[in-house]
């Protein structure tokens, strides 16, 4: 199939459309706006419904109604949009319900910046909401894989009945790029036969709900839960590793600055420096047990953590991965600010080199 | 022998949780037979608040959802937008719809949404144990308010069903009580016409019931009956706030 040129956000709204989302409930917000712009044209004319909300807080509450009333439902957001919706998002994991939620990540924190940033790591993999729970956390690298995604966080949704997070940076929905609509693998998907759609003649009602007063009901969930996402960090876990068979130097990335750092690691490797790179793909769940077996290997003396995080908060992972086996250097930048190319390989031979 | 009275099939036999002397029991009642009556209960889908109906998915017998706390609104839009042929409605308190969930509301209202809201408005919170409400009457007392709402420490209490009349994509506002038969068959007939308005498309419809809490108002229930008469009526009017098919009508004369 021919590639085609696609704006990052327009991409993710067709590739939702195309993935069979049914609703869309959106509030304008930089860097991720075309998200609903693109939706209000193109869904309606779908079939589909698109609402321009209230406010975020309203938006993912329609994302609620309609995911508990059995349809394909999204919504998409940028950092201080998604604190809002951190209400709605720990009342879809805890009723169950499926549906996705792309965040634009751009700086903060507060008002911040309308420039690229990742420093929602925490608010998306540790629950942003109250209580014990998780969502499943795709952090796409370029544009290929958001539309792969997204139309794939569908059916994990459904499959699991839990919210998907998409979390890009802002770079990835404001840049172009040539991609291909390539089929996604589709799941064998278990009825909505729980959803509150009407009962139709069903000989019982049909509740969602995230009340259970009773301390021992309020634990079945809390332990019906905990079973599922242990369910989903052992199928659902995603990680790539490049150049890491022979690395003495790892790098830890994802999203655009795992971009950055392949460019980088080409530019050491040329130079005879063997450095490799570790992407998680999923966020939560963590691939913990993949990146302690590469930073274990004999060859590997240090690993480099990049992020656009001020403090590093994918860190705080890498090294539950690590387990101190190997020292652990950190690159950051904020606010907008991306690593270069010759920054992020300065780093990895001040690494290699034992230099302070 | 001949049935001449029973339960609505609009509601399940769970135990109703309420405090003795409550409305909220009356009202569900009345929902349920409206839905029931107008042949809307099998593809009805309800969505009930954070307050004393929080457990009103137990309570009727149609597919409910529980939302946030003030978010039914939103909650409805999302069910009716995508089922726009099923009755749908929220329940709600006047904590819940009056304060936390206000931008709710007014923005379901102001978009018209073909859903309709059934408003308790008992001017107190009650699950939680009897605070202010923006519906708290001045002078009236309640746990945040102990010597009496002033206007001075938390404003004029809060019209809701004259608020939303103002937008056009509220077609239907009516406020009712139900403190005795006259009064409750009222209700009824308020609530069977929202829906009948909802099913047929033409806005967004709220039925605004005045109701009593006997337990954090610290009185009888007959007191509690005479007291929203005398206080509650006086400052919320009973009756149509709009109609605007009824509007209509008159325009054309």
């Amino acid at each position: 199939m021919a590639k085609e040129l696609w704006k990052g956000n327009e991409a993710i709204a067709e590739a939702a459309i195309r993935a069979g989302c049914d609703c869309f409930f959106g509030y304008p917000i930089t860097p991720q706006s075309e998200v609903p712009e693109y939706m209000s044209v193109h869904l309606p004319a779908a079939g589909g419904v698109f609402v321009q909300s209230e406010s975020e807080i309203a938006a993912v509450n329609m994302v609620y109604g309609a995911a508990g009333a059995g349809m394909r439902a999204m919504t998409s957001s940028s950092s201080p949009g998604i604190s809002l919706k951190q209400e709605g998002i720990t009342y879809l994991a805890a009723s169950e319900l499926p549906c996705v939620i792309v965040n634009c990540m751009r700086g903060g924190p507060g008002l911040g910046t309308i420039q690229p940033s990742q420093g929602d790591y925490y608010q998306a993999t540790r629950g942003g909401g109250n209580g014990d729970y998780r969502t499943l956390v795709l952090a796409p690298s370029d544009i290929q894989e958001t539309v792969d995604f997204v139309q794939e966080a569908f059916d994990i949704a459904d499959q699991y009945r839990n919210p998907v997070v998409i979390l890009c940076d802002g770079l990835i929905g404001q840049m172009m790029e040539p991609i291909e609509w390539r089929p996604v693998p589709k799941r064998d998907l278990p009825p909505k036969d729980w959803a509150a759609c009407g009962r139709h003649g069903r000989d019982h009602h049909n509740i969602i709900n995230s009340l259970y007063l009773d301390p021992e009901s309020c634990e079945d969930l809390n332990q019906r839960l905990t079973a599922k996402y242990a369910e989903m960090s052992e199928k659902e876990t995603r990680w790539s590793a490049v150049n890491c068979e022979d690395a003495e130097l790892i790098i830890t990335a994802y999203g655009t600055p795992a971009r950055i750092a392949l460019s980088a690691i080409d530019a050491l490797r040329s130079e005879g420096w063997k450095v490799g790179l570790f992407r998680p793909i999923t966020l939560w769940p963590f691939p913990e047990a993949a990146l302690r077996e590469a930073a274990g290997a004999d060859c590997v003396r240090s690993i480099l953590d990049i992020e656009m995080s001020s403090t590093g908060q994918m860190l705080d992972d890498v090294r539950l991965a690590v387990e101190g086996r190997r020292p652990i250097r950190y690159l950051g930048h904020a606010g907008g600010v991306m690593p270069t190319v010759e920054e992020i390989a300065e780093a990895a031979r001040a690494a290699l080199k034992g230099e302070k | 022998m001949a049935v001449i009275y029973e339960k609505s099939k609009g509601l399940t036999d769970a135990e109703l949780h309420y405090c003795p002397g409550c409305h909220h029991g009356i009202i569900h009642k009345l929902v349920a037979e409206s839905l029931v009556e107008l042949g809307l209960l099998d593809g009805a889908i309800g969505v009930c608040p954070v307050g004393c109906s929080v457990f009103a998915y137990n309570y009727f017998s149609c597919d409910m959802l529980e939302a946030a706390h003030g978010r039914a609104p939103a909650v409805a839009t999302g069910v009716k937008r995508t089922h726009p042929d099923q009755a749908v409605f929220t329940y709600q308190g006047d904590g819940d719809l009056a304060s936390i969930g206000a931008a709710e509301i007014v923005h379901a209202a102001m978009r018209g949404e073909k859903f309709t809201t059934i408003f308790v408005n008992n001017a107190i919170y009650g699950m939680t144990g009897g605070q202010m409400a923006p519906t708290t009457l001045i002078g009236q007392r309640a746990t945040t308010c102990q010597s009496g709402r002033t206007v001075e420490q938390a404003g004029m209490p809060i019209r809701v069903a004259e608020l939303l009349a103002t937008l056009d994509g509220c077609v239907y506002a009516e406020r009712v009580c139900v403190g005795d038969i006259p009064n409750l068959n009222k209700a009824k007939r308020a609530i069977k016409k929202a829906f009948t308005k909802q099913m047929n498309r033409e806005g967004f419809t709220f039925v605004e019931v005045l109701s009593t809490c006997p337990t954090n108002w610290g009185m009888t229930p007959v007191k509690a009956i005479q007291w929203l008469k005398e206080n509650m009526v006086p400052y919320y009017p009973l009756g149509v706030i709009k109609d605007a098919e009824a509007a209509e009508r008159a325009e054309v004369r």
